[in-house]
C-alpha cells in the first residue's frame, strides 16, 4: 500500500486500484422540537418521555412541519454553496421496523430542499473541492436496545420524528483521509451556521459510506457497497480501508461484488453484509399526502442568506490578509468556530502594538498542549482569551522573558489568574536596567577574568557562558537583549 | 312530549332552548329507542350511562347559546374520543381506547352536544355495505336483510332509525352520501380542506372528509356549521372563510346554473334512477334555475383511479398498525413473524385486498405504470370539474347507480361492490363539496338519493340548492320499525 | 398482464401480512379482476399531464419552533400490547 499525503491506492501483483468514497452524512437539526411534532429533542432524557402521539404514530395523529428546521436545512444549503430549491416535496418511505412507529419515514425523495453544491478541502498540497449531491430533510427513527431483556427487545422513541438532514456527497473522495477532512469540514461549517452540534457521541452526526475500488487511472465507477450508520471518523477510515481491501481481492480473485448494504463491525474491525436489511429493500416512496408540498419563496431565502455568519473558508481569507497569518496557521484557526471566536478575541485584547505571530504560537503551542492533555474544549480553556492577550503583550514590550512566560502560564492554570498581577506579586519582572545590568556584568567579568582573555583571543563559544552566568544571576529575570549587548561592549 | 325521537335537529334544539324538553329526556328518549334497536347493530360502543350523566350535568346549568345545547348523538367509530373506545370496525384496535379527542368532535361536544356512543361502520371505511366490520354487518332500517351501505352505514342506519338525531360519517369515495342514498337521509361530504382531519383514523389522506349526516337539509347545514373549522394540526385543513351555513340557509336558487353531465348514464343504470334524474332536473328548473348540458369526460375512469390511490395510501397510512405500540397483538416467535402474524389476524379480508393491492401499485416497477398514471388521470378528472364550473354553479346527478341491495350480495364480487361508488368517487377525487338528498323510492320502496355537486368550498350553494329541492320533492321515509314490533 | 401466487408472497411479504396458500390462491384472482378494471387507464394518453399529488388549494403552513408536547409517556404507554412502565416491548429483533 503506497501512501502519498493524497493518494490512497491499495497494490496487489502488478495492478493499482484507487478507491472511491461518497458520503451521506445524517446531520441532526439544532432545533428546539421535532420536524413534524411539538416534543422536544434533547439529548439524553429518560426513555419515551419525549414522545408526542404524532412521534408515537396514534391513529389520526398527523405531521405539521417546523419551520425553524427548514430554515436550518437552507442555511446550511447555503453554507454549502448549494442551490436552494423553492418548491421541495416530503415522500414516505416504507418499511417496517420496531422503532419506526409509523411504519414509513417522511423523507425527499425526488425533490430535496436543497440542491447541488460544494465544500472545499484543505489538504496539506492544496485544496480540493468536493461536490455536492443534495440535501433534504428527514425524520429520524427510535431506538431499539436488544441487551436488557433476552427474548425482547425495548423501543425508545424519545429520537423518533427528530429532524435530520442528509447531506449526499458526490463519489469525489479517494482516500480514508480526505473522508476524515471532509467530516470535519462539513461539521465546522454547521457549526458555523448553529445548524447541527456536530457531537458525534451523541450520534448527532452519522453516516453512511459508499464504497467502490477501480483499477487506477480507469474512468469507470467500480460496483459499491454501501455500508451503513458508522457514527466516528476513526471507524470510516477503518470501514474504509477494510471494506476497499475486500473489494480489491474478490477482484484479484476473479470474482464480482454484490451490490449491498454492509455493516461495520467495530469489535472485530470488519464489514459484514445485512442480508436482513435487503428483502425490505422495496421502500415504495410516494408523495405524503397528510403533507402539501413545501414551498419558499425568494424573499424569505434571502433573508436567511442575510443571516449567514462569516464561513470558514472567507474567515481562513480574511485572517492570511488581514493578519498576515500563512494559509497553514489560518486553517486551524478557522477550522472550529470555537477556536476562531478565542482567536479573535485575543486579537481585539491585544490592542494596538500587537504581534499575531506569537499570539498564534502561544495559542496553537502552549494552549493547545494544555487543552490536548486535560481533554478539554477550547469553550473550557483554564486560560481566558483576555488574559492571554495580556500575558502576549508582556512578552511583546518586554515585561517578562518569553521563558518567564512559560512560568507565568503555569501560574494562570489554576484561576485563570492576570499575568500581570502575577508577574507583580511574584516579582517576575524582567530587569532592563541598563545600569544595574551593567554592574552585574562587570562582577561577572572580574570573577572570570582567565576567560574572558580566552573569549577575546578568539573561543566565541564562552560568550554563552558570560550570559549564562549572567542570568543566573540574576534569578533568571535579566532581559536577554540587554545582556546580549553590554557583554559584547564590556568584553 | 311524545315522539321525541322523531324530531328533526331543528325542532330539539328549539324545544330545549324553550325549555319544552330537557336534555335529560331527549338524551333518555333516544337511548331507550336505541335499547329496543339492537338487532340494527348500529353501536360498536355504547356510552348510555355517561351520556345520560353529561345530559343531567348540562341541565342543571343550561347554556342554551349553544348551538347543540344539551342534543345527544353518536359518531362514526373512526372518530377518535378520549377514553371512549374507537375501533375503525377492526379486531386490530378491538381495545384501543384514544387518550385524544379529533378537532370534529371537540367542536361538536365544545358546542354542548353529548356523546351517545360509537357507530358501526366498515373496517377502517373500507366498504359500500358495512359488511367488511369486525363486529357485524348493520341492518337498514328502510327493510331487514338490506344494507345500510357504506362505509358510514352504523351513522345512515342510526339516523333513519332515529336512534340519533344526527351523526357525523366519514366520506373517502362516497361513505357519507351512498348510505345516506339508501337510507333515505342526507348527507353531505364537505370540501376537502373544510373538516379537520386530525384525529380520525386515516383510510386515504388525500380522499378523507369527514361530514355530517341528518334527516333533512337545514340540521345538515347546522352541523356542518359547527364542525368546518380550520386547524393547525392539520396541515391540509384550509383556512377559508366559512359561511353561517344554517343561518344562511335559502330555498332561493333562481338564476342558479346547474349542470347535467352526460357521463353519469351508465350503461345498465336501471330505469327508475333515470326518472328521478329526470324528476330531480324538472324540480331544480321549477326553482328557478337553468338547466345546462355538461361534459366531464374522464368520468369513466374515476373509479380506476380511486382503486390505485385510495388503496396506495392506505397499504401506508395501515402500516402502523404492527402490534407494537397499541391494538392487537399476535404472539411471535420474533419481530417479523409477530407482524405477519398480528396483520393477518388484525386486519379482514377487504382491508387485506386493498393493503395488497396499494402495496403493488407503489411497489418498485410499477410506481409509474399506475400510481404515477393514477395522479396523471386524477389531474384530469379535476380539469373536467373546472372546465364545467367555467359555465355552471352546481351538478346534479344521481348518487348512486342501484338502491339499497341485499346483505350477502356482492361480498363474493369486489369490483361490482366498487361500482357502488361510481357517481361519488369523481367528487372525492376532485375534492369538491357533494351532498346527498333523498328524492324518490324505487318500485321497491327503496329509497334513491339524488348527489348535487359544488365548486370547492361552495357548501352553502349546494346546501341551498339541496334546501330548495327536498321542498319540492317532500320526501317521506317509509320506515315501519319492523325491528321494534 | 396478470398477477401470480409468486406476486402475492411478494406483495405479502412487503406489507407484513401472512397469507396461507389458500388466501394466496383467492387473492390472486380477486387482484387479477381487479386490476383488469384498473387497467382501463391505459385507455388515456397522459405523457404531458402533471399529476395530481394534492388535492388542498394552498401551501404547506410552518409552526414554530416550540417545545409543547410534554412528558406523556404514561399515555403514550398505557394503550401497548405489553406491559412495562419506560418503554414498548416487542420480541428480539433478530439483526
Amino acid at each position: 500500500m503506497s501512501k502519498k499525503s493524497r493518494e490512497f491506492l491499495i497494490n496487489r501483483r502488478d495492478n493499482q486500484y484507487e478507491v472511491v468514497i461518497g458520503l451521506e452524512v445524517h446531520a441532526q437539526v439544532l432545533s428546539e422540537s421535532k420536524l413534524f411534532s411539538s416534543s422536544a429533542t434533547k439529548f439524553g432524557a429518560e426513555p419515551n418521555t419525549q414522545v408526542s402521539l404524532v412521534d408515537a404514530a396514534f391513529p389520526g395523529m398527523l405531521p405539521v412541519i417546523n419551520e425553524f428546521c427548514v430554515k436550518q436545512a437552507i442555511k446550511t444549503g447555503i453554507g454549502l454553496n448549494a442551490k436552494i430549491n423553492k418548491r421541495s416535496v416530503f415522500d414516505r418511505k416504507n418499511y417496517f421496523y420496531a422503532d419506526l412507529p409509523q411504519g414509513y419515514q417522511i423523507s425527499q425523495f425526488k425533490d430535496p430542499i436543497v440542491g447541488e453544491g460544494k465544500v472545499i478541502l484543505d489538504l496539506p498540497d492544496g485544496q480540493k473541492e468536493v461536490g455536492i449531491e443534495r440535501l433534504h430533510l428527514e425524520q429520524d427513527a427510535g431506538k431499539s436496545v436488544h441487551d436488557l431483556d433476552p427474548q425482547n427487545t425495548f423501543v425508545d422513541l424519545n429520537r423518533s420524528g427528530v429532524a435530520l438532514m442528509e447531506i449526499v456527497s458526490k463519489p469525489d473522495l479517494r482516500s480514508p483521509d480526505e473522508v476524515s477532512i471532509y467530516i470535519k469540514k462539513l461539521r465546522s461549517i454547521m457549526r458555523y451556521l448553529g445548524t447541527c452540534d456536530g457531537n458525534m457521541q451523541e450520534g448527532s452526526l452519522r453516516a453512511d459510506v459508499n464504497v467502490s475500488v477501480r483499477e487506477k487511472g480507469s474512468k469507470e465507477f467500480g460496483t459499491r457497497c454501501e455500508i451503513k450508520n458508522v457514527n466516528s471518523i476513526k471507524f470510516m477510515q477503518m470501514a474504509i480501508e477494510y471494506e476497499a481491501n475486500r473489494q480489491v481481492d474478490l477482484i484479484e480473485e476473479g470474482k464480482t461484488i454484490d451490490q449491498e448494504t454492509r455493516l461495520f463491525d467495530t469489535k472485530k474491525n470488519e464489514t459484514r453484509s445485512m442480508r436482513s436489511k435487503e428483502d425490505a429493500h422495496d421502500y415504495r416512496y410516494f408523495p405524503d399526502p397528510d403533507l402539501l408540498p413545501l414551498e419558499v419563496s425568494d424573499e424569505f431565502v434571502n433573508k436567511l442568506k442575510n443571516e449567514i455568519p462569516e464561513l470558514p473558508d472567507d474567515k481562513k481569507k480574511r485572517f492570511i490578509n488581514e493578519f498576515k497569518l500563512s494559509a497553514y496557521e489560518a486553517t486551524i484557526l478557522v477550522s472550529d468556530i470555537e477556536i476562531a471566536k478565542y482567536f479573535e478575541e485575543v486579537v481585539a485584547k491585544m490592542g494596538k502594538n500587537k504581534d499575531m505571530k506569537l499570539a498564534v504560537n502561544w495559542i496553537t503551542g502552549e494552549l493547545f498542549a494544555v487543552l490536548n492533555s486535560k481533554n478539554l474544549e477550547i469553550t473550557q480553556s483554564p486560560v481566558s482569551a483576555k488574559n492571554l492577550a495580556i500575558l502576549v503583550n508582556l512578552i511583546k514590550n518586554g515585561t517578562i522573558s518569553g521563558k518567564i512566560a512559560k512560568t507565568v502560564f503555569e501560574l494562570m492554570l489554576k484561576n485563570d489568574e492576570d499575568p500581570q498581577k502575577i508577574v507583580e506579586e511574584k516579582g517576575l519582572k524582567q530587569q532592563s536596567d541598563p545600569k544595574a545590568l551593567e554592574e552585574l556584568i562587570d562582577k561577572i567579568i572580574n570573577n572570570n577574568r582567565e576567560k574572558a582573555i580566552e573569549y577575546k583571543q578568539g573561543k566565541e563559544k564562552l560568550f554563552g557562558f558570560f550570559v549564562g552566568q549572567a542570568m543566573k544571576a540574576s534569578g533568571g529575570k535579566a532581559n536577554p537583549q540587554l545582556i546580549n549587548e553590554i557583554l559584547k561592549k564590556k568584553l | 312530549m311524545s315522539d321525541i325521537t322523531k324530531q328533526s335537529l331543528t325542532d330539539l334544539v328549539e324545544n330545549i332552548k324553550n325549555k319544552k324538553l330537557s336534555s335529560s329526556e331527549v338524551t333518555k328518549a333516544f337511548i331507550e329507542r336505541s335499547e329496543k334497536s339492537k338487532v340494527l347493530n348500529a353501536f360498536i360502543t355504547e356510552d348510555f350511562t355517561s351520556a345520560l350523566d353529561k345530559a343531567k350535568k348540562f341541565d342543571q346549568k343550561p347554556n342554551l347559546d349553544l348551538k347543540l345545547p344539551g342534543i345527544p348523538m353518536a359518531v362514526k367509530d373512526l372518530f377518535c374520543t378520549k377514553n371512549v373506545k374507537t375501533t375503525a370496525g377492526s379486531k386490530i384496535l378491538n381495545n384501543f381506547v384514544p387518550t385524544y379527542e379529533s378537532t370534529i368532535t371537540e367542536n361538536i361536544w365544545s358546542e354542548g352536544a353529548i356523546l351517545l356512543g360509537k357507530l358501526n361502520c366498515d373496517e377502517f371505511a373500507m366498504g359500500s355495505s358495512n359488511e367488511t366490520s369486525f363486529f357485524g354487518n348493520v341492518q337498514n332500517p328502510i327493510d331487514k336483510n338490506l344494507v345500510p351501505g357504506g362505509s358510514s352505514g352504523g351513522s345512515a342506519s342510526a339516523v333513519a332509525g332515529q336512534l340519533t338525531p344526527i351523526t357525523i360519517g366519514t366520506d373517502t369515495g362516497g361513505s357519507i352520501r351512498q348510505p345516506a342514498s339508501f337510507t333515505g337521509t342526507v348527507g353531505l361530504k364537505p370540501t376537502y380542506g373544510s373538516c379537520s382531519r386530525y384525529g380520525i383514523v386515516a383510510f386515504a389522506s388525500s380522499l378523507d372528509q369527514a361530514g355530517p349526516m341528518a334527516q333533512n337539509v337545514k340540521d345538515c347545514a347546522l352541523l356542518q356549521e359547527v364542525i368546518s373549522s380550520f386547524d393547525s394540526k392539520d396541515s391540509t385543513s384550509i383556512d377559508f372563510k366559512r359561511s353561517h351555513y344554517s343561518k344562511e340557509l335559502t330555498n332561493d336558487i333562481k338564476g342558479k346554473k346547474i349542470g347535467i353531465p352526460k357521463e353519469y348514464r351508465v350503461d345498465g343504470m336501471p330505469k327508475e334512477i333515470e326518472t328521478l334524474w329526470q324528476k330531480g332536473i324538472e324540480y331544480v328548473r321549477d326553482c328557478g334555475a337553468e338547466i345546462i348540458n355538461i361534459s366531464l369526460p374522464h368520468t369513466s375512469y374515476a373509479l380506476p383511479t380511486y382503486y390505485i390511490v385510495a388503496p396506495a395510501e392506505a397499504s401506508s397510512n395501515l402500516a402502523r398498525y404492527d402490534g407494537v405500540k397499541y391494538g392487537y397483538r399476535a404472539s411471535g416467535d420474533n419481530l417479523i413473524d409477530m407482524y405477519e402474524k398480528t396483520r393477518s389476524e388484525g386486519f379482514g379480508a377487504e382491508v387485506q385486498r386493498r393493503i395488497m393491492i396499494g402495496t403493488y401499485v407503489l411497489s418498485s416497477g410499477y410506481y409509474d405504470a399506475y400510481y404515477l398514471k393514477a395522479q396523471k388521470v386524477r389531474r384530469l378528472i379535476k380539469n373536467d370539474f373546472d372546465e364545467a364550473y367555467k359555465k355552471v354553479d352546481a351538478i346534479l346527478t344521481p348518487s348512486t347507480p342501484s338502491s339499497a341491495f341485499k346483505i350477502g350480495e356482492k361480498t363474493n364480487d369486489p369490483v361490482s361492490m366498487y361500482l357502488n361508488d361510481i357517481f361519488t368517487v369523481p367528487v372525492n377525487l376532485a375534492g369538491l363539496p357533494g351532498i346527498s338528498i333523498p328524492a324518490g323510492h324505487d318500485a321497491k320502496g327503496y329509497p334513491l338519493g339524488l348527489q348535487i355537486i359544488g365548486k370547492a368550498f361552495d357548501e352553502q350553494n349546494i346546501l341551498n340548492i339541496a334546501f330548495a329541492m327536498e321542498e319540492k320533492i317532500n320526501f317521506k321515509n317509509k320506515i315501519s320499525d319492523w325491528w321494534i314490533k | 398482464m396478470s398477477i401470480d401466487l409468486k406476486t402475492i408472497k411478494h406483495i405479502s411479504k412487503l406489507s407484513r401480512i401472512s397469507v396461507d396458500e389458500q388466501r394466496a390462491k383467492k387473492l390472486v384472482g380477486d387482484l387479477n379482476s381487479i386490476f383488469d378494471f384498473i387497467e382501463k387507464l391505459n385507455e388515456l394518453k397522459t405523457e404531458n399531464v402533471k399529476p395530481l399529488t394534492s388535492i388542498a388549494e394552498t401551501t404547506l403552513k410552518l409552526r414554530s419552533d416550540e417545545v409543547k408536547s410534554k412528558n406523556i409517556r404514561e399515555q403514550i404507554i398505557k394503550n401497548s400490547p405489553q406491559d412495562n412502565k419506560d418503554y414498548f416491548v416487542v420480541p428480539k429483533v433478530i439483526e
